[in-house]
C-alpha cells in the first residue's frame, strides 16, 4: 500500500516537471518580442526594458528555463503587468471564496447524490427511480446561469430569504459567510448531482447482479445492509472516477457561477486577467489548476486502492 | 440429534408439486409440479442438462429467486412444517443460514471481493447470533479450522483474490455451515474446480454433512459426481422429474429412457484399443518454452514459466490430447502453435514450414493452415453476423470468391449434420451444440491440415458432447486433419485421442497412445489426476460397477 502510494506520488512529479515547461515555453514560444506582447500596445521603451530585465528575456532560453523552475520553487509567480502585486499573494487573495464554493460543492454532490442513486438502484424502473432520473435529465439540460438567477430570483428576490450576491470571508462571521454561499453552492451542484446519481444508480444496479449478492441474501442479510455494505464498496471505483472528473471540471464551472453570484474568486480572477492580457496572472492561474488537477487525480487514484484491494498497479 | 437418521420418516425438506413459472411472457411453467424429499444425514442429487430447471428448484427452496422474472405458482415447499412458499421475507430471511444454506457454483465470484475473508463469514454470526465481536473471530477461525484451511489467522485476513478456487469454495462452505444448517444446497459446487480439487471438496461436504447430519441437495450435470456422493438420485428433464431413484437403482437399472440416455452418454474412462496411425506428420513442436515477464516497480520482473520444453508430433488424421489442471499450461501450448503468443524458444513446424522463421506475408499464410475451435460456442460467434458471413470471412480474406465459398459453406453444413439453410440464420437461433458444430465447420472451411480444439466440448451437455465428438472423430476420418485437443476432462480424452499428453506445472510428464497413459498410467501425476476422476468405479455405458477395481 504504502509503497503504491509513494509511487503514484513519485509518477507525478515528471507530470508537474512537464506542465511548468509548457506553461514556460507558452509564452516564450509566441511570435515576436515576449516583452511587445505582454507590454501590449502602446507600451513605452521603458516599460519594454523593465518587463525585458524581469524575465531575463537577453539570457540563453535554457537559463530562463532554470530561473523560471528557482522561483517556481521558491515559491514565485513573477508579478501583475497592470498592479506589480506578487502573482502569488493575488492568487492567495482570491482562493477562499472558490475554495469555500468547491468545497460546498462537492459536499452536497456527495451527501446529496449517492443516497439519490441508492434510492434509485433498490427498484429499477419504480417510482423512485424514474423521479431521480427525471431530476438528473433537468439538473444536465439546464446551464449553470440559469440556475443561479432562477434561484436569486426566487429565494433572494422574491422570499427575501438570502442575499443575492456577494462573498463575505468566514471570519466576519460564519453565518453571513454561508448565507451567501447557499445559493451558488446549489446552481453549481445540479450538474454534479445529476452525474454522480446517475453514476452511483448504474453502478449499483450492476453490482447487484453479481454473484457475491446473491450470496449475502443466501446468508440472510437484509435488503438494506446488502445496498449499503455490499453493493455500495464494490460500486465505489466508477463513482469515485467520477466525482474526480467532476471535480477537475469545477474550475469551468466555477468562473460562471462567480460570476454570477459576484464572488471574488478565483474565476473571476481568470476573466480578469484574461480581458487584461495579464499573462504572468494567466500563467499562475494555468499551473494553479493544473496541479490541482494532477493532485486530484493521484486522489482518486489512491482512493481506487482503499475501496478496491485488488487494485494494485 | 443423537438418533441416527431414518430416511423418509423425519424430512428435513418435502417439495411437493412445486411448479414456478415465468412473470411475463409464456404459460409454460419453468418448474412444473416437482417433488421430493430429503432426510438428515442424506444426499439428494439432482441430476439433469442446462435448462432442466435444477437451479430454479434449488433458488425456489432458498426464497432467492429473481422476483422480476420467476415466480412459484404451485405447491408448497415444508422446511420442517413450515411451508417456505407462504413464508414472509423477513421470516426466510431469518431462516437462511441457520435453516437453509446454499453453496454456489463458481468460488471465483461467491465472495465479495473487497471484503475480508474473515468478515463474510463472521457475517452469518453477526446477523443470527447475539455473539460478541471476540466470541464471533474465535469462531470463524474454529470453523476455518473445521474445513481444513491452512494457517486460518491469515485466511482470516485475507482477500478473496488471495486465495486459490478451492480455498474460495471452502470458505462459501463455512458460511455455508458455521450455524450448522439442517440443509445445504449445493449447486454444481465443483463443476468450475479442476478434478483434484472437486475431489477435495466433496470429500469436505461429506465430512461436515457426517459432522453435522445435514440433509444435502446435490445439484450436478456430472453422473461421475453422482455415483460417487449421491444416496438418492431425482432426475429433471424440461422441468419435470422423470424419476426418482436409489443411485444404486439409477445407475444399474433406469427406467426412464432420458436417464438411460443421460448415463450411457457418460464416455467411459477407460480408452478402445485404436491402430497406431501410420500417417505423416502436419505438426511438430520441438522444445517450446513460453515465460511470461511482468515488469514491477523496483523490484525484478516477476515471470511466470507457463510453458517448458514441450515437444510433440501431430499427425494426419490423429487426434492428440493435451490434458491437465488449469494452470498446467495446455492453453498456452495451443495459443503458441496458432501464433496467439510468441513463443519464448523452440521450433513450431506446420506442413514442414517453420513457424517462427516465416515472415508476416508467409504467416499469414500458415495460418490457413491451422485453425481453433475455442471453448464457449456461445461468445465464439459474432451475434450480428449471419451464419454464412461468418463462415465465408476466412476465405473470402485469402481471395476465395464470395460464391464459391458460400457453396464450401453449404456442403460443410451437411458435414456436420445441419441444413443449408442454417447459413441464412443468426447465432441465437441455434442451441449450443448446433453452435459448437457451425464453429467446427467454420474451422474448416480454410482446409487446415490441423485443427486446435481448446476445451471444445467442455461448456456442453453431455449428450451434446457426445455428438460433437462423434462429429470431430468423422471429420479427422473425412478430411485426414489432425486434431490438438485440449481438455481437463481426462473421459473426454479416453473417448476420442489415439494419443495423450499429461502437463503438469507447464511441462509434459507423461505421454503415449491413449490405452497406456489412461489404463496404466506410470508417473504420479497421472495416476492422482486418475484417481481424482470422479465415478471412476463406475461403468456407465454398461450400467454397473468396474470390475477388479479396487473401491
Amino acid at each position: 500500500m504504502l509503497s503504491y502510494v509513494l509511487k503514484r506520488v513519485l509518477s507525478s512529479v515528471p507530470v508537474m516537471i512537464v506542465v511548468a515547461v509548457v506553461i514556460f515555453a507558452l509564452l516564450r514560444l509566441t511570435p515576436g518580442d515576449p516583452a511587445a506582447v505582454l507590454a501590449g500596445n502602446d507600451a513605452t521603451a521603458e516599460q519594454l526594458a523593465k518587463i525585458r530585465e524581469s524575465l531575463e528575456l537577453d539570457e540563453p532560453i535554457l537559463v530562463q528555463l532554470l530561473t523560471w523552475f528557482r522561483n517556481l520553487l521558491a515559491g514565485d509567480l513573477g508579478e501583475s503587468l497592470l498592479s506589480g502585486i506578487p502573482v502569488v499573494r493575488m492568487i492567495g487573495e482570491r482562493v477562499g471564496p472558490t475554495l469555500a464554493l468547491a468545497a460546498g460543492t462537492i459536499s452536497v454532490t456527495i451527501l446529496v447524490a449517492i443516497p439519490m442513486g441508492i434510492v434509485a438502484a433498490r427498484r429499477p424502473g419504480g417510482v423512485l427511480d424514474r423521479m431521480v432520473m427525471a431530476l438528473s435529465v433537468l439538473g444536465f439540460s439546464v446551464p449553470i446561469f440559469v440556475t443561479g438567477y432562477v434561484l436569486i430570483y426566487l429565494f433572494a428576490l422574491k422570499l427575501g430569504w438570502l442575499p443575492v450576491q456577494g462573498y463575505r470571508p468566514p471570519g466576519d462571521g460564519l453565518w453571513s459567510f454561508a448565507q451567501r454561499l447557499i445559493l451558488p453552492v446549489l446552481a453549481l451542484s445540479g450538474v454534479y448531482v445529476a452525474l454522480v446519481a446517475r453514476i452511483t444508480r448504474s453502478s449499483i444496479i450492476e453490482v447487484l447482479g453479481e454473484d457475491y449478492i446473491r450470496t449475502a441474501r443466501a446468508k440472510g442479510a437484509p435488503e438494506r445492509r446488502i445496498l449499503l455494505r455490499h453493493a455500495l464498496r464494490n460500486a465505489a471505483v466508477p463513482i469515485v472516477t467520477i466525482i474526480g472528473i467532476g471535480i477537475a471540471s469545477l474550475i469551468t464551472g466555477v468562473v460562471v457561477t462567480e460570476s454570477v453570484f459576484n464572488l471574488p474568486g478565483l474565476g473571476r480572477l481568470v476573466v480578469e486577467a484574461v480581458l487584461a492580457r495579464d499573462y504572468p496572472v494567466i500563467q499562475g492561474l494555468i499551473l494553479l489548476f493544473s496541479f490541482t488537477y494532477i493532485l486530484i487525480n493521484l486522489v482518486v487514484d489512491i482512493l481506487y486502492t482503499v475501496f478496491d484491494p485488488r487494485i494494485r498497479y | 440429534m443423537t438418533e441416527p437418521a431414518a430416511p423418509h420418516r423425519n424430512p428435513v425438506i418435502r417439495v411437493r408439486d412445486l411448479s414456478v413459472g415465468l412473470v411475463h411472457g409464456s404459460h409454460r411453467p419453468v418448474v412444473d409440479r416437482v417433488g421430493f424429499e430429503i432426510a438428515p444425514g442424506e444426499t439428494v442429487c439432482v441430476v439433469g442438462e442446462s435448462g432442466s430447471g435444477k437451479s430454479v428448484t434449488a433458488f425456489s427452496i432458498m426464497g432467492l429467486l429473481q422476483t422480476n422474472a420467476l415466480r412459484p405458482t404451485g405447491g408448497e415447499i415444508l422446511l420442517g412444517d413450515e411451508d417456505l412458499l407462504r413464508a414472509a421475507p423477513e421470516r426466510l430471511r431469518h431462516l437462511r443460514s441457520t435453516r437453509m444454506s446454499m453453496v454456489f457454483q463458481e468460488p471465483m465470484t461467491a465472495l465479495n471481493p473487497v471484503e475480508k475473508v474473515g468478515r463474510q463469514i463472521e457475517e452469518v454470526l453477526l446477523l443470527h447470533s447475539r455473539m460478541g465481536p471476540a466470541e464471533r473471530r474465535q469462531r470463524t477461525l474454529a470453523m476455518l479450522e473445521t474445513v481444513h484451511l491452512p494457517d486460518p489467522e491469515r485466511i482470516y485476513e485475507s482477500f478473496p483474490h488471495q486465495l486459490s478456487g478451492g480455498q474460495r469454495q471452502r470458505v462459501v462452505i463455512c458460511i455455508a455451515l458455521i450455524l450448522e444448517p439442517d440443509l445445504l444446497i449445493a449447486d454444481e459446487p465443483t463443476t468450475a474446480l479442476d478434478v483434484t480439487t472437486q475431489q477435495q471438496i466433496l470429500t469436505l461436504i461429506r465430512e461436515m454433512q457426517e459432522r453435522q447430519n445435514t440433509a444435502v441437495l446435490f445439484i450436478t450435470h456430472d453422473m461421475g459426481v453422482v455415483a460417487d456422493i449421491a444416496d438418492r438420485v431425482v432426475v429433471m428433464k424440461d422441468g419435470r422429474v422423470v424419476e426418482v431413484s436409489d443411485k444404486e437403482r439409477i445407475l444399474r437399472a433406469p427406467t426412464h429412457d432420458y436417464t438411460r440416455m443421460l448415463i450411457s452418454s457418460v464416455p467411459s474412462l477407460v480408452p478402445e484399443l485404436r491402430e497406431p496411425l501410420r500417417t505423416e506428420p502436419v505438426l511438430t513442436v520441438e522444445g517450446l518454452h513460453k515465460t511470461f515477464r511482468k515488469k514491477r516497480f523496483l523490484r525484478p520482473a516477476s515471470e511466470v514459466r507457463a510453458v517448458q520444453d514441450v515437444s510433440l508430433t501431430l499427425q494426419r488424421k490423429e487426434i492428440l490430447g493435451v490434458v491437465g489442471q488449469s494452470g498446467s499450461g495446455k492453453s498456452t501450448v495451443a495459443r503458441c502453435i496458432v501464433g496467439l503468443e510468441e513463443p519464448s524458444a523452440g521450433e513450431i513446424v506446420i506442413c514442414g514450414e517453420r513457424l517462427d522463421r516465416a515472415g508476416t506475408a508467409a504467416r499469414r499464410q500458415m495460418r490457413r493452415r491451422i485453425q481453433m475451435v475455442f471453448q464457449d460456442p456461445y461468445r465464439s460467434l459474432n451475434p450480428r453476423v449471419r451464419i454464412g458471413r461468418s463462415m465465408i470471412e476466412g476465405p473470402t480474406n485469402f481471395g476465395v470468391a464470395t460464391e464459391a465459398a458460400m457453396e464450401r459453406a453449404g456442403e460443410l453444413m451437411a458435414l456436420v449434420g445441419l441444413p443449408t439453410s442454417a447459413l441464412d440464420r443468426y447465432p441465437h437461433q441455434f442451441s449450443g451444440g448446433q453452435r459448437q458444430r457451425i464453429c467446427v465447420a467454420r474451422a474448416l472451411m480454410l482446409e487446415p491440415a490441423v485443427l486446435v480444439a481448446d476445451e471444445a466440448v467442455s461448456a456442453l451437455d453431455v449428450s451434446v458432447q457426445e455428438q460433437v465428438l462423434e462429429l470431430l472423430d468423422e471429420i479427422r476420418e473425412e478430411t485426414g486433419v489432425g486434431i490438438l485437443f485440449i481438455t481437463h476432462d481426462l473421459r473426454v480424452a479416453a473417448r476420442i485421442c489415439d494419443s495423450i499428453f499429461v502437463m503438469n506445472h507447464g511441462r509434459v510428464v507423461e505421454h503415449g497412445p491413449a490405452e497406456h497413459v489412461l489404463a496404466r498410467p506410470e508417473q504420479a501425476y497421472t495416476q492422482k489426476l486418475f484417481e481424482a476422476a470422479p465415478g471412476r468405479h463406475w461403468d456407465f455405458r454398461n450400467f454397473r460397477p468396474i470390475e477388479g477395481n479396487s473401491a
